[in-house]
C-alpha cells in the first residue's frame, strides 16, 4: 500500500484514543497531517506526538544503535525516542524534531527517521540479535584496525546504520531573527513558581521577560490536575496569570521559548520558535528569533523532569513516564492505552493511575517496587479499587511493535513471575531537578542525600532557583518561594514596593519516594537490556562494563557508554547512569560527581545561531562612492578585505591578460586612471603633529613643508615593517596621513594606542577620515593635461607643483586636495574630492582620459606597475619579519632621530646579522615563464629533498612594458646575491631565475617628474 | 571648465520601512569630528552656539546642530544646514582640531514604536528609555559595523555610520524594521 | 559575552564594543634606543601569564575609544575593577579575588581519573 494516502478510521475528534469532555483542546479545529505518508487527524494545540498517539501510533523510530523499535517516552523536551522529519517542502526541512514538542499544523509532513526501508521493518535490527558484539566502548575496540579501513569502510556505513535523521539539501528559505534585549528580570519557565515569581516582580515596576518553552504557560499544571490556586484550578489561574502579566507594559511574556544558555554575568540566550506550529506562515516574520537577553537577576524555575524506571526491555513502545501519560489524558484529552500498567518507585505515578482510572482506563495494577508507598495515594488506590503490588518489580516486558505485558515479581524472591497483559506502561523513578540553567551559570549543584537529588548550591552568579528545580515540591512553599524571589529579584534590580502578592495554593497529595538507577531483575547478575539512555541506546550493564574496563571518572564513563551524550544530553538518564556507576564503583554518588551541563538546554537551529547574518548581511560589503560609476564601465572587482575594489576593465573580447596589459601599456604611453579611495587616511592635527609622526614613523616630519609630502614607513617596536603611505603635510599642525588598505583600522588603532598611552602629553589628535574622500589616481604622461582644465587654484605646472606636493583648491568646482604623487613611476595626481562628488568628479575625467585615448584601471595593473618599479605592497611583498634594510628601505629611516617606534626593535641582533632574508628582484631565464606567488626559491635543484629553501616568491606577473616576467622575493642574503642563478622547484619543473634589483622599468626615474 | 560636480548620496533610493518602523535616509548634513582637552571647552561652546556635553552619553542641541559626546576629548557635531563648522570652530581660538567628515558618514532616521526593537537586532546597548534617554547617544557596534546612535524621541532615532557601511547598516536595520513588527 | 565597566563612559558595556590591548603598567622605556637586548627582551617580549590577577590594557574602540586598564581573575574571568589610563595600578582585597573552582580545565574535568 506505498504511497497511498489513506485517511485513517476513527479520525473524528482527531484520533479513535480522544476521550470526550477531556482535555483542553477544542474539537472542532482540527489539523491534518502525514507521518510516514500516511494521513492523521489531529486537533490544533496537539503535538505530534499527542496527535500520534490520539490515532494509536506509538511506534515513531528505531534506536541508534540496536534498531530497536521505539516509541513516545514523555510529553516534553526530555524526548529521547520520537525524533521526527518535519518538512514544508525541501528547502524548509528540518530533522530530529522532538514529536513531543513540534505542534501539529494542517497540511504538515512528518517522517520518522533511523529505518529502512520501513519503520515496522527495519533490516537494522540485526543489530538488535548481534547485540553481543555491540557492547559499550565497541567503536573503540572493534575498528580499530586496519586503520585505513576506518574511513573507507567503517565510518560510512557505521554513518549510514546509527545517523539520525538526515540534513536538507537545499537552502533555507525560512528567515530568522536575533535581537538583544535588556530587563530587570528574567524568569525562565512559566509554571506555578515561574508565573508567581514574575507576578511578584512586575509588581514592583520592573522589567520582566518569562520565558517558557511551552505554546501556554502552566508548566507541570499541564498534567497536574490536583493543584488549586486561589481557589482555582491550577491550570486556569496559570491562563489567567499569563493574561495579567502580558497586559502591563513592563513584562514581555515569550511562549515557545527556551532559555538554552546561560552565560556570564546574566546573558542568556532564549530561541523563541515563532512560526513553527503555523499552517501558512507569514513569510516576512522569522520562523525562529534569537533573544540575547541581559538580565540583572534571573529566576530560574525551569521545574523538574520524571525519570523512568530501569529494567528489563523498558523501551517498548506504549512504555512511557507517568506524567507523560497524564499530560496526554488531561491535556490533550488522549488515552495512552486502554489497559495501562503502572510501575513505579515514586508517588506521582499514582496519581497518573487515578486519572486514567477516573476516565475509564483500566489500570490493571500499579506495581511499585517500595515496600510502603506514600499512604495517602495507597489509600486513594484502595478506595478506587485499583490493585497496588507493593515490593514488586516488572521484571520484562513482551511486545514486538507496541508492549503487550508485562512480567511482576516480588522483589524479595520466591515467588514465580505473573505476567499481566496491558497495551501501555506508566513508570516513574521520580523527579530529577532542572538544574540544567542553573549549572550552566557556573552554580555548583549539590547533593541532597536525603532526597536523592542533586540541588542547586553555591551560586556564581546573581540568580535565584525556585520551584521544582530547587527541589520545592510543596506547592505552598513553592508559591512563597516564588513571591520571595520575584520580590527580591526586583528589590536587587532596583524596585521596590507594590502590595505583597499573597497566593494560598492547595495540591491533592504529598509526594514520597524515588530511585536511581537500576531496579530488581537489572542488577549485576542480570543478562538484561535495561535501557538508562534511549536514544544512545546505553543500558544498566554497560556502565557496569566501562567502569570494569578501568573507566573510574564520571567522566571517562559518559564518553566510553556515550551515556548522556545523544541530543537529550541525558535528561533521563544522567541520573541513572551516575547511580549505577557509584554502585559500582562502591562509592556515593556525590564522589562520583555529575557530568558538566553544557548549553543548549535542548538543540538550536543554526538558523537561529546565524538570525540575519547571511547573504548580503553576512559581513559588511563596502563600496566606494564611484562603485556604480565603475560598475557602468564594465569593471570586475574583487574583494579586498570588505572592500569591493575594481580588478580590470575588460573591453569587449577581452580575457582579464588582455585587459590588463593594455591597461599597463596605456598608462606608461597616455594615461590611466584609478580608484585609490580604499587606502587608508587619517587626519593628524595638532601643534605637536610632526612631533606625533616623528615617534610612529622611522622617517623624519619636520623638514616636511607645508605643501609638500614624503613616503613613511612605520615600525612595529619589535622593529618590522608594519605599515607604509604617503603623509602630506596640509599645514603646519595638520597632516593628511595614509596608510595601505587593510591596515587602516589597526594602523588607526596603534597610533591612538601610542598617542594615549604612552605619548599623552603631544598635543594632537586623530580622526579616520578614509570615507570622507572619494581619490582618483591619474597617472602617465598625459596626466597634467587632463586634469588642467579641471582645476582651480592650484599651480600644477611641474616648477610650482613638483613630484610629491600637496594643495588645496578645487576641481570641477568642488573642494579637493591635490596631490602630486605616483605609486606608478609615471607623472602622477591623486585627486581627493569629497565623496560625495566622486562619481561626477569621475566621470568628468572619464571624458577627458577617453578622449586621449587614455583608459581606466584596476588593481591588477596597479599591482604590476608598482612591481615594474619595486614599491612593496606591506602585507604582500612584507610578512611582518622584514625590517626596512631587508626591503632596501633604510633611506627612509632617520638615521639622527633618538626614537620611534621600533628604534631599539629593529637593532635587536637577530635584525641585523648577515644572512637575513631580503628583498629581491628575479628574473626567470626564459623571459616568457610567470613564476607562482609563494613558490619556494633553492640555490641547488638537485640536493637531496628536504631541500634548504632560501626564501619565496612575494609578487610575480607578466610585465607587457618590460616584455617579459617580473618577480619580487625574499631570499636569504638576497643582496649579495645580484647576478647569481637560483631555482625554484615546481611540481612539474625547475625553473631558472636570476637575482636581480627591484626595479624593473625605468631604472633612472626620469618619468615621475615628467 | 566642466560643470559644476553634484553629489551622490549614499543611501539615494532606499526603502526600507515595516508597520512598525520607518527608516529614512537622513539628508546631506555638515559634520565635524571636534577634539580638544576640558579647558577648550568653554570657548569652543560659544564659538558653536551650544553648550558642548561633558557627561558620558549625552548630546546638546541648538535648533539645527547637535554636539554629541563620544569620548572625554571628543564630539561628533552635526548641522542639518550646510555650515562652515570648520571655521567656526577655528574662530574659538583655542586648541583643539577640527576635521570635516560631512561626507564620512551618512545618517538613517529611525522612527516608530518598534525603533528601539529594530536598532537592538544589531546593537547590544539597553535602549529602555530610562538607559539612553531622548538626547541620550553614544557610538557602539550595530552587527559587525560601527554607529554613532542618537536617541532624537521616544521612538526615534538617528544613526550614523560611515558611508561605505550604509548598505549594510540600513539593510539590516530594515530585517530590524521586518522583525520588529512581527 | 562579558559586561565590562568603562571608567571614562562610567557604564558597564558589551564587551563586543571592546578590544583587548594586552598586559597594563608596562612603561616604554625612556630611553628605549639605548637600552640592553635584555631590557628591550623585558619589556617586549616577556610576559608572566599568571593564573589569577592580571592587570591588562582595554580599548573601548567602538565607543569613547579610550584605552583604559583593568584588573582580571584569569581564573573566573571576572573584572574585578577598571580605571583610566595613566592610574596607579590600584590595591585590590584579597576577597576580590574568587575561589572559584568549576572552570573546565582539565584538571577539573578530568582530573578525577584515576
Amino acid at each position: 500500500m506505498s504511497g497511498a494516502h489513506r485517511t485513517a478510521n476513527a479520525a473524528s475528534m482527531g484520533g479513535a484514543n480522544r476521550l470526550p469532555g477531556k482535555g483542553r483542546l477544542t474539537p472542532a479545529r482540527t489539523a491534518r497531517f502525514t507521518f510516514d505518508g500516511r494521513t492523521y487527524q489531529g486537533l490544533q494545540g496537539d503535538t505530534v506526538a499527542s496527535a500520534l498517539i490520539a490515532n494509536g501510533v506509538h511506534l515513531v523510530g528505531r534506536s541508534f544503535k540496536y534498531h530497536r523499535p521505539r516509541g513516545i517516552v514523555s510529553a516534553g523536551p526530555e524526548e529521547p525516542n520520537a525524533l521526527i522529519d518535519v518538512m514544508r517542502d525541501n528547502a524548509r526541512r528540518q530533522p530530529n524534531v522532538r514529536a513531543t514538542v513540534q505542534e501539529v499544523f494542517d497540511g504538515m509532513t512528518v517522517a520518522s527517521q533511523n529505518r529502512y526501508p520501513s519503520l515496522t521493518f527495519d533490516v537494522g535490527g540485526i543489530n538488535n540479535i548481534l547485540a553481543p558484539f555491540f557492547a559499550a566502548g565497541f567503536y573503540y575496540k572493534t575498528f580499530m584496525w586496519p586503520k585505513q579501513a576506518w574511513k573507507s569502510i567503517y565510518e560510512p556505513r557505521i554513518r549510514a546504520a546509527a545517523g539520525l535523521g538526515v540534513s536538507p539539501t537545499e537552502d533555507d528559505t525560512d528567515a530568522y531573527a536575533s535581537r538583544y534585549a535588556h530587563c530587570d528580570v528574567l524568569v525562565m519557565g512559566a509554571g506555578v513558581a515561574g508565573l508567581t515569581a514574575a507576578l511578584a516582580a512586575a509588581g514592583t515596576g520592573a522589567r520582566v521577560i518569562l520565558c517558557d518553552e511551552q505554546p501556554e504557560v502552566g508548566g507541570a499544571l499541564h498534567h497536574d490536575t490536583g493543584v488549586m490556586i486561589d481557589g482555582q484550578n491550577g491550570y486556569d489561574w496559570a491562563q489567567a496569570a499569563a493574561r495579567r502579566l502580558a497586559a502591563l507594559d513592563n513584562v514581555t511574556l515569550l511562549t515557545r521559548t527556551t532559555a538554552f544558555g546561560y552565560y556570564a554575568q546574566n546573558f542568556v540566550a532564549l530561541a523563541e520558535r515563532v512560526t513553527d506550529h503555523v499552517s501558512r506562515p507569514d513569510r516576512t516574520a522569522p520562523r525562529e528569533r534569537l533573544w540575547q537577553v541581559r538580565a540583572k537577576r534571573v529566576v530560574i524555575a525551569t521545574g523538574a523532569i520524571e525519570r523512568h524506571m530501569v529494567f528489563a526491555n523498558n523501551d517498548r513502545p506504549g512504555i512511557m513516564l507517568a506524567s507523560a501519560a497524564r499530560t496526554y489524558l488531561n491535556h490533550f484529552g488522549v488515552a495512552v492505552g486502554r489497559k495501562v500498567g503502572v510501575y513505579t518507585a515514586h508517588d506521582s505515578a499514582y496519581e497518573a493511575a487515578f486519572d486514567l482510572h477516573r476516565a475509564g482506563i483500566a489500570i490493571p495494577a500499579i506495581v511499585d517496587c517500595r515496600e510502603q508507598p506514600g499512604s495517602a495515594v495507597l489509600a486513594e488506590a484502595r478506595a478506587l479499587g485499583i490493585e497496588v503490588l507493593t515490593g514488586h518489580a516488572v521484571t520484562d516486558t513482551k511486545g514486538k511493535l507496541r508492549v503487550s505485558a508485562m512480567s511482576v515479581r516480588r522483589v524479595s524472591g520466591g515467588s514465580s513471575a505473573r505476567s499481566i497483559a496491558i497495551d501501555a506502561l506508566i513508570t516513574s523513578s521520580g523527579w530529577t531537578p532542572s538544574v540544567h540553567m542553573f549549572s550552566q551559570s557556573r552554580g555548583k549543584v549539590a547533593f541532597d542525600a536525603e532526597t536523592q537529588r542533586f540541588l542547586p548550591g553555591i551560586y556564581a552568579q546573581d540568580c535565584i532557583s525556585i520551584g521544582a528545580c530547587n527541589g520545592t515540591t510543596d506547592i505552598a512553599a513553592t508559591l512563597g518561594e516564588a513571591v520571595d524571589a520575584g520580590e527580591l529579584a526586583a528589590q536587587a534590580a532596583g524596585f521596590a514596593g507594590g502590595a505583597r502578592l499573597d497566593l494560598a495554593g492547595t495540591q491533592a497529595f504529598a509526594w514520597t519516594g524515588g530511585m536511581a538507577g537500576a531496579a530488581y531483575g537489572a542488577g549485576p547478575e542480570d543478562d538484561v537490556k535495561a535501557f538508562i539512555d534511549f536514544q544512545n541506546d546505553v543500558c544498566a550493564k554497560d556502565i557496569r562494563l566501562a567502569v570494569r574496563e578501568g573507566m573510574h571518572s564520571i567522566e571517562h564513563i559518559k564518553r566510553f557508554t556515550t551515556n548522556g551524550m545523544a541530543t537529550d544530553q541525558g535528561k533521563l538518564s544522567n541520573i541513572h547512569g551516575l547511580a549505577i556507576a557509584a554502585e559500582t564503583l562502591g562509592r556515593g554518588i556525590p564522589e562520583v560527581g555529575l557530568t558538566t551541563f553544557r548549553a543548549p538546554y535542548t538543540p538550536v537551529t543554526f538558523g537561529t545561531l546565524i538570525g540575519h547574518s547571511r547573504g548580503d548581511l553576512f559581513d559588511p560589503t563596502r563600496k566606494t562612492s564611484m562603485h556604480e560609476a565603475e560598475e557602468a564601465m564594465g569593471a570586475a572587482f574583487e574583494d579586498v578585505g570588505q572592500w569591493k575594489r575594481a580588478w580590470y576593465y575588460p573591453r569587449p573580447g577581452e580575457d582579464m591578460h588582455a585587459a590588463v596589459n593594455r591597461e599597463c601599456r596605456t598608462v606608461r604611453q597616455t594615461v590611466g586612471m584609478f580608484d585609490a579611495s580604499t587606502l587608508g587616511k587619517i587626519e593628524v592635527v595638532g601643534p605637536d603633529a610632526a612631533a606625533f609622526l616623528n615617534l610612529i614613523y622611522t622617517n623624519s616630519w619636520d623638514t616636511l613643508k607645508p605643501g609638500r609630502c614624503r613616503y613613511g614607513i612605520m615600525l612595529r617596536e619589535d622593529g618590522f615593517i608594519y605599515d607604509d603611505g604617503v603623509v602630506g603635510r596640509m599645514a603646519e599642525d595638520r597632516f593628511h596621513v595614509t596608510t595601505t588598505t587593510g591596515g587602516a583600522a589597526r594602523v588607526m588603532h596603534h597610533m591612538e594606542d601610542y598617542l594615549q598611552t604612552e605619548f599623552p602629553h603631544l598635543n594632537v589628535w586623530l580622526t579616520s577620515a578614509t570615507e570622507q574622500w572619494a581619490v582618483i589616481a591619474l597617472q602617465g604622461p598625459k596626466a597634467r593635461e587632463i586634469i588642467a582644465p579641471l582645476v582651480e587654484g592650484i599651480d600644477i605646472s611641474n616648477e610650482a607643483f613638483p613630484h610629491m606636493s600637496v594643495a588645496e583648491g578645487r576641481i570641477c568646482g568642488v573642494p579637493t586636495r591635490l596631490f602630486r604623487m605616483s605609486f606608478t613611476g609615471e607623472l602622477g595626481f591623486e585627486v581627493n574630492v569629497p565623496a560625495d562628488f566622486g562619481p561626477d568628479v569621475w566621470n568628468a575625467i572619464r571624458a577627458r582620459v577617453e578622449a586621449v585615448d587614455g583608459c581606466a584601471y584596476g588593481t591588477e595593473t596597479m599591482h604590476i606597475l608598482r612591481a615594474e618599479k619595486g614599491y612593496i605592497i606591506v602585507g604582500q611583498d612584507t610578512d611582518g619579519t622584514l625590517t626596512p634594510d631587508d626591503a632596501s628601505l633604510s633611506w627612509a629611516v632617520g638615521k639622527k632621530k633618538a626614537d620611534f617606534v621600533g628604534i631599539r626593535g629593529m637593532k635587536r641582533p637577530d635584525l641585523v646579522r648577515d644572512g637575513r632574508k631580503q628583498l629581491v628582484g628575479l628574473l626567470t631565464k626564459d623571459p616568457n615563464v610567470v613564476l607562482e606567488e609563494g613558490a619556494q626559491i633553492v640555490a641547488d635543484p638537485n640536493q637531496p629533498k628536504p631541500m634548504t629553501m632560501l626564501g619565496h616568491v612575494t609578487s610575480a606577473y607578466w610585465s607587457e612594458n618590460c616584455g617579459r616576467s617580473i618577480a619580487l622575493a625574499v631570499v636569504a642574503g638576497g643582496k649579495a646575491r645580484l647576478g647569481q642563478t637560483l631555482y625554484v622547484p615546481m611540481a612539474d619543473r625547475t625553473i631558472a631565475v636570476e637575482v636581480s634589483d627591484m626595479v624593473f622599468f625605468d631604472k633612472e626615474g626620469g618619468r615621475i617628474h615628467g | 571648465m566642466a560643470d559644476l560636480a553634484t553629489r551622490t548620496l549614499p543611501l539615494r533610493g532606499f526603502h526600507g520601512s515595516s508597520a512598525t518602523v520607518r527608516l529614512t535616509p537622513a539628508p546631506p548634513a555638515s559634520r565635524l569630528s571636534l577634539r580638544a582637552r576640558p579647558e577648550a571647552v568653554e570657548a569652543l561652546s560659544t564659538a558653536l552656539g551650544l553648550s558642548l556635553p561633558t557627561r558620558p552619553k549625552t548630546s546638546a542641541t541648538n535648533a539645527a546642530r547637535h554636539a554629541l559626546w563620544l569620548g572625554p576629548d571628543e564630539w561628533l557635531v552635526i548641522d542639518a544646514l550646510d555650515t562652515d563648522l570648520l571655521g567656526m570652530a577655528a574662530a574659538a581660538g583655542v586648541l583643539h582640531s577640527a576635521t570635516d567628515i560631512s561626507h564620512r558618514n551618512t545618517a538613517i532616521l529611525v522612527d516608530g514604536p518598534g525603533a528601539a526593537a529594530a536598532i537592538n537586532v544589531g546593537c547590544p546597548q539597553d535602549l529602555s528609555l530610562k538607559a539612553f534617554p531622548v538626547g541620550g547617544c553614544s557610538r557602539t557596534v550595530f552587527g559587525k559595523a560601527e554607529i554613532v546612535l542618537l536617541r532624537t524621541g521616544e521612538t526615534a532615532f538617528r544613526v550614523e555610520c560611515w558611508r561605505s557601511f550604509a548598505p549594510y547598516v540600513s539593510g539590516l536595520l530594515a530585517a530590524g524594521a521586518v522583525d520588529a513588527s512581527h | 559575552m562579558l559586561l565590562i565597566h568603562c571608567p571614562y563612559c562610567e557604564e558597564e558595556r558589551s564587551e563586543l564594543e571592546f578590544r583587548a590591548a594586552g598586559d597594563a603598567h608596562i612603561a616604554r622605556p625612556e630611553n628605549i634606543a639605548a637600552i640592553s637586548d635584555e631590557d628591550f627582551e623585558a619589556y617586549f617580549f616577556l610576559r608572566d601569564n599568571p593564573k589569577g590577577l592580571i592587570f591588562e590594557r582595554w580599548r573601548h574602540v567602538a565607543g569613547c575609544g579610550r584605552f583604559f586598564n583593568a584588573a582580571r581573575d584569569t581564573v573566573s574571568d571576572r573584572f574585578l575593577k577598571t580605571y583610566k589610563a595613566g592610574e596607579p595600578k590600584p590595591q585590590l582585597p584579597i576577597a576580590a579575588m574568587t575561589d572559584e573552582t568549576v572552570v573546565e580545565t582539565y584538571e577539573a574535568t578530568e582530573g578525577r581519573a584515576e
